[in-house]
């Protein structure tokens, strides 16, 4: 095993990592505000890549794609959230979880019907398609890397927003105490939409940006939506830093498991059984962290609240 | 408005005349279809145990109904292919009996349940929904990668096991067996909510501050009921199996879960027939609506939506006119 090949897989991780999180900090900033949780938010991540390929398709141009994704799927939040989700706010999780999940057969078979079951195909860019070489001469994918840099982009500007502008400031007090700020003038429910908008076009970046190197199809959203889950419970519900730091573990958890563990487990057992017992045990170990960082700490690294 | 106790009666008459009426009209379909929900009934009863009357949101149920169909298909594996399974030292043969794989079941997915209520129940709230959420997929993820028994393809079971003294492959035998099955786990549920342990774990459920104040332990509570619920959903899980005859990784998936709690808002969260009324509402809306159409989904998440919003108690609720407890 080369230190080439390590790298790599190191960089895959990271990739990976960073699209969880913008995934986690959609789903993070909606139940650390408005606390609700939000099955629906592997829809939303759909709604971007079909919107990306539909756009794709017709005009050839991947920035329109991207932007279709982001306004799409900001769109599908925003009536989402004014149609159903606003009524949910003060109900128990129980319900939320009912009428998220109800969104989810409602947007999935929605999808399915408008543009069939085929998958659909979105081209990486051809500026970026191709290696480029990092120093040390290691050969990488440009769109790869492209990714891993928008990730950390749209993590330093979710910290700029949260910490440094007016509307951060509002999202951060609505997070401690929402009757107050509703007492001292800032409309709640405006901030509301605004902010699950802001969570689903994360969402749909993510399915479009994502959707160019896998197919986009139909209930594309659900396996992703559910290592999301994982990220923010191992961050901590309710923080950004938890979300990304959990994104990044996930990730690299998950990409490194799957190449080493068989590797490891061929030191001492045949390769066959090796190869079944490494892969087996890989596809449980983003679960089997989750469970070590719970028995460890209950609300997650960053969670302040349970 | 119907008083609860009659209302019960007659869910347990109208499931029981459906398959009796087709079984005169010779419609061995709907017999089937009958006996589909009571099995998910059954396993919905199994998660009313902790949500309703614990208030435990799990959305990972479906790893129990998986285990319960894992431990028939193994077993009825090894005994369809004459090889028997060697674990360690131990060696065990196969068995198509029905009752054997039952104990099998139970007991493999009340000890599933015994550790996974061990981890998750140090969590409350928007955690543990998450947590038995992740341990559903962690079982799925196991049983998609462990190819000896299927993998992603699953694994066909060519006869269906046998139980002592009746012809399993007789529909309205089989639906007997499930039928009985869902009534003494709704006796159990009866009696359990009536017991000094039910008042305990619904004290537990409504106050865990009080509960503890009066020297109660909510924790043994809640992973006792958690057990009991895993335990039956297992069972119910190796009864789906015989009837598909078939096991994969999908009896596994968190959609299922989710169609179990789907099953309990329906009739309502907490009632004790209320998974009796949501699965033969959801066996019929999936037939009459998937035969009018392929989106049939489409109309049940509208229908879900609907129930979530505007009729909080469910069907049970509507008809009784008053509301379900709090969870």
């Amino acid at each position: 095993m080369s230190a080439i090949l390590i790298i790599e897989q190191v960089l895959n991780g990271l990739q990976f990592g960073v699209m969880l999180f913008l995934m986690a900090a959609g789903l993070t900033l909606i139940f650390g505000v408005m606390g609700l949780i939000n099955l629906a938010h592997g829809s939303l991540y759909m709604v971007g890549a079909f919107a990306a390929a539909w756009v794709a398709g017709a005009t050839g141009s991947f920035v329109l794609a991207l932007g279709a994704a982001l306004a799409a799927a900001a769109v599908a939040g925003a009536l989402v959230e004014m149609l159903v989700i606003r009524r949910l706010y003060k109900a128990a999780h129980l319900d939320q979880v009912l009428a998220t999940f109800a969104l989810i057969l409602i947007f999935s078979e929605g999808t399915r019907w408008v543009f069939g079951s085929f998958p659909l195909f979105l081209d990486v860019p051809a500026a970026l398609s191709g290696p480029t070489t990092l120093p040390g001469g290691i050969q990488y994918p440009k769109y790869r890397l492209a990714l891993i840099l928008i990730g950390l982009a749209v993590a330093v500007g979710l910290w700029w927003l949260t910490a440094r502008t007016r509307i951060g400031i509002q999202i951060r007090a609505g997070e401690n105490d929402r009757e107050m700020i509703a007492a001292l003038g800032v409309d709640i429910s405006k901030l509301y939409t605004l902010v699950f908008a802001l969570g689903a076009a994360l969402a749909g970046l993510a399915g479009a940006l994502v959707g160019a190197i896998q197919s986009v199809q139909v209930g594309m959203g659900e396996p992703v939506l559910i290592l999301a889950f994982v990220v923010i419970v191992i961050g901590g519900i309710g923080s950004i830093r938890g979300a990304f730091v959990g994104a990044i573990l996930v990730g690299l958890t998950d990409t490194l498991g799957g190449i080493f563990l068989p590797e490891l487990f061929k030191l001492f057992m045949e390769p066959g059984a090796a190869t079944q017992t490494g892969s087996a045990l890989a596809s449980m170990s983003v679960y089997i962290l989750m469970s070590a960082v719970l028995i460890w700490r209950p609300t997650g690294l960053f969670g302040a609240r349970a | 408005m119907i008083r609860e106790g009659y209302l019960n009666g007659l869910v347990l008459l109208g499931f029981l005349a459906v398959p009796l009426w087709a079984l005169i009209a010779d419609e061995p379909f709907t017999i089937t279809l009958a006996t589909r929900a009571a099995i998910l009934a059954l396993a919905a009863v199994g998660l009313n145990i902790a949500l309703g009357i614990g208030g435990l949101v799990s959305l990972g149920h479906a790893a129990f109904f998986g285990l319960g169909g894992y431990a028939m298909g193994i077993l009825a594996f090894h005994a369809q292919t004459f090889a028997p399974l060697e674990l360690g030292p131990v060696t065990i043969t196969g068995t198509k009996s029905m009752p054997v794989i039952w104990g099998v079941a139970v007991i493999v997915s009340a000890l599933a349940a015994w550790v996974i209520g061990l981890l998750s129940l140090r969590t409350t709230g928007v955690y543990f929904i998450m947590i038995t959420l992740a341990f559903g997929q962690m079982f799925f993820y196991f049983a998609i990668s462990w190819g000896a028994y299927g993998g992603e393809d699953g694994l066909s079971i060519y006869v269906r096991n046998g139980f002592p003294g009746l012809n399993t492959l007789v529909p309205i035998q089989f639906f007997g067996v499930a039928f009985v099955a869902l009534c003494v786990a709704l006796v159990l549920q009866w009696r359990l909510r009536a017991s000094p342990f039910g008042l305990a774990l619904n004290a537990a459920r409504q106050s865990p501050a009080r509960a503890e104040a009066v020297g109660l332990n909510p924790f043994r509570l809640r992973l006792a009921a958690f057990v009991i619920s895993g335990a039956i959903t297992g069972l119910a899980g190796a009864l789906f199996a015989d009837l598909n005859r078939f096991v994969s990784p999908t009896m596994f998936s968190w959609q299922l879960s989710g169609e179990l709690i789907i099953l309990i808002i329906i009739g309502g969260v907490g009632r004790l027939t209320g998974p009796v009324v949501g699965a033969a509402l959801f066996v019929a809306l999936e037939h009459w609506l998937g035969g009018l159409t392929e989106f049939w989904l489409i109309w049940l998440g509208v229908i879900l939506l609907l129930i979530v919003l505007f009729a909080r108690g469910g069907v049970i609720g509507l008809l009784t006119g008053k509301a379900g407890p709090h969870v």
